[in-house]
């Protein structure tokens, strides 16, 4: 590969050196209405670094072959390739085999394989599922579609003021009735990092399986699935670095063992009769038809890039981001930051008295600043805390203070002008 | 009665905002400054049957007919919206209703909304657009048929 990240400038022993990084991701390098970019929409997604780009392109260059078939040169070099990722995504999240990595389309994607398979083979009628109060509408809505499939119920985990989960009421919910619980590991509109490892200790005793929904959690805190216990946990590469339209299932060995296929095709079969098909092994039996190869490869280059910033240094970043725009935020006079638990990642979700978050977003967008609007898919979440959304500047390693200064200077210049 | 042309006030808008040149943020401001002026609509017609599905934010709008012409309130939760609404109704509102339905709204263009507001938002002018032709067509059917 032609970039070699050694060549850059990237960190020091215990600090990320954001000047550095963003010279490997070329879409911060624009100005937008003039101004140059400030990228705060990272908890939708975040930018490329160039080698995951090339990656992209190399394999359609050089070795754009369908895989796991083939028996040519290209396609043993795509297959090794796409394989590679999985070990990788593997050791990323230390799971014991490459067996238990699904490779998907996303997030929302894991979550229904999930929601479909484990639902149709294990929830029956008068079954508890339980989410929480903060969950995304993809850790909602399939949850709801099984548990009226099924005649199953669905129970929500309330939140305090600040953010929190109440873990009491979460342990009242609990019961022999309860087959699944699947909450959010950090919340895409709060920051809240959900206390997941005493969520499954709790869960894992009345019997109930588990599922993480880490889509928020993958670029920042370290995950171990083994030493966290969880039956499953779900990410994209998205919002990691990686290429759109690729997600991982992380699914402990025995439960996907029992599960029944989600998608039937090529590639999770190992024979097929017009009688009866038997399936193939895992992971494949969960991987129908071709995969977004290409992407699944620059997915590889994702991680390793995260590798190399360890995510010690990547959560130390943010850590200081956060606490620095939290301060600078509460100067503005009306501002709200919505989502205050002691444990969270950086995300700041805020609304200013009088003006709606669609106006703030798009006077930001006009001097050049990126974030989010909205309800961020978490109407839920929004109706609980009594608002339409919030605006949401999220943070990633290429961001600085200065792009916070700017921030905070641009959101005082749209009070004052409102306030005229 | 409007005493001025649909294109006439378009003409005055272009020459507005060709002041404010090619900032954003200098366009951004005017548009919410527009929408702090118009005149907010009562409570009791920000009701789902005035609002204007096609939308990101919510926009309400009433019609009645005075003469021929179509007198039209509207209000947004939003400033932007609300701006950018106000610019609608001083162009159209009190304007002959045949003058309306064969309107070509060429001022939005020229002040060049749809960078503006992006193509996601630009669907929610056009449905807002399309509301205010649709009043003004029924009116007229309605005016004809008691004729």
């Amino acid at each position: 590969m032609s970039v070699k990240t050694s060549n850059y400038n990237i960190s020091t022993k215990d600090e990320l050196i954001p000047d550095g990084i963003r010279r490997l991701f070329p879409a911060l390098h624009q100005k937008i209405n003039g101004k140059p970019l400030i990228y705060f929409d990272n908890a939708a997604t975040t930018q490329k670094p160039i080698q995951v780009i090339d990656a992209i392109e190399q394999y359609y260059k050089n070795y754009n072959a369908n895989i796991h078939r083939g028996v040519h040169t290209l396609a043993d070099k795509a297959t090794d390739s796409f394989e590679q990722t999985r070990s990788n995504i593997r050791s990323f999240i230390n799971a014991s085999s490459d067996e238990e990595i699904i490779l998907t389309y996303g997030t929302t994607d894991s979550i229904n394989l999930v929601s479909q398979s484990f639902g149709k083979k294990f929830i029956k009628e008068g079954d508890d599922i339980i989410i929480s109060a903060m969950e995304h509408h993809s850790n909602i809505v399939p949850w709801q579609m099984v548990c009226e499939e099924r005649g199953a119920n669905l129970r929500i985990i309330p939140i305090t003021d600040n953010g929190e989960l109440i873990f009491e009421e979460f342990e009242n919910l609990l019961s022999h009735k309860t087959k699944l619980v699947s909450v959010v590991h950090v919340s895409n509109s709060l920051g809240t990092i959900n206390p997941i490892d005493q969520i499954i200790k709790k869960a894992h005793l009345v019997g109930a399986k588990v599922m993480i929904d880490g889509a928020q959690a993958a670029a920042h805190l370290p995950i171990d699935v083994q030493e966290l216990d969880c039956d499953f946990y779900a990410f994209s590469s998205h919002k990691m670095f990686g290429p759109t339209g690729v997600g991982v299932l992380f699914g402990k060995k025995e439960i996907l063992n029992e599960m029944p296929p989600y998608r039937g095709g090529g590639e999770m079969i190992s024979q097929v009769t017009f009688e009866k098909t038997l399936y193939n092994n895992l992971p494949f039996k969960f991987e129908a038809g071709t995969p977004n190869i290409a992407d699944v490869i620059g997915l590889k280059f994702a991680t390793d890039f995260i590798c190399e910033l360890t995510k010690k240094r990547i959560l130390n970043h943010e850590k200081f981001l956060l606490a620095y725009a939290q301060k600078m935020l509460g100067e503005i006079e009306g501002l709200r930051i919505i989502g205050n638990a002691q444990k969270k990642l950086g995300v700041v979700s805020f609304i200013i008295e009088d003006i709606h978050s669609f106006d703030i977003g798009v006077m930001l967008d006009a001097g050049g600043i990126a974030i989010r609007t909205g309800h961020h898919c978490t109407q839920p979440l929004m109706n609980r805390f009594g608002i339409e959304g919030t605006a949401r500047a999220s943070f990633s390693v290429y961001n600085t203070y200065q792009e916070i200064d700017t921030l905070v200077e641009s959101l005082k210049k749209i009070v004052k002008i409102k306030r005229k | 009665m409007s005493e001025k042309s649909i294109n006439q006030i378009q003409d005055e808008i272009i020459e507005e905002f060709s002041i404010l040149g090619n900032d954003m943020e200098s366009i951004i401001f005017y548009i919410m400054e527009l929408g702090n002026k118009l005149d907010p609509l009562d409570d009791k017609y920000k009701v789902d049957s005035n609002l204007i599905k096609g939308c990101q934010s919510k926009v309400w709008l009433t019609a009645d007919v005075e003469d021929h012409t179509l007198i039209m309130k509207a209000d947004s939760n939003t400033d932007i919206t609300r701006g950018l609404i106000s610019l609608l109704i001083r162009t159209l509102s009190g304007q002959q209703l045949d003058d309306i339905i064969k309107s070509d709204l060429y001022f939005i263009e020229k002040i060049g909304m749809h960078k503006v507001i992006g193509s996601q938002r630009s669907n929610g002018l056009a449905a807002m657009i399309k509301q205010i032709k649709l009043y003004a067509l029924a009116y007229k059917t309605k005016l004809e048929s008691l004729s």
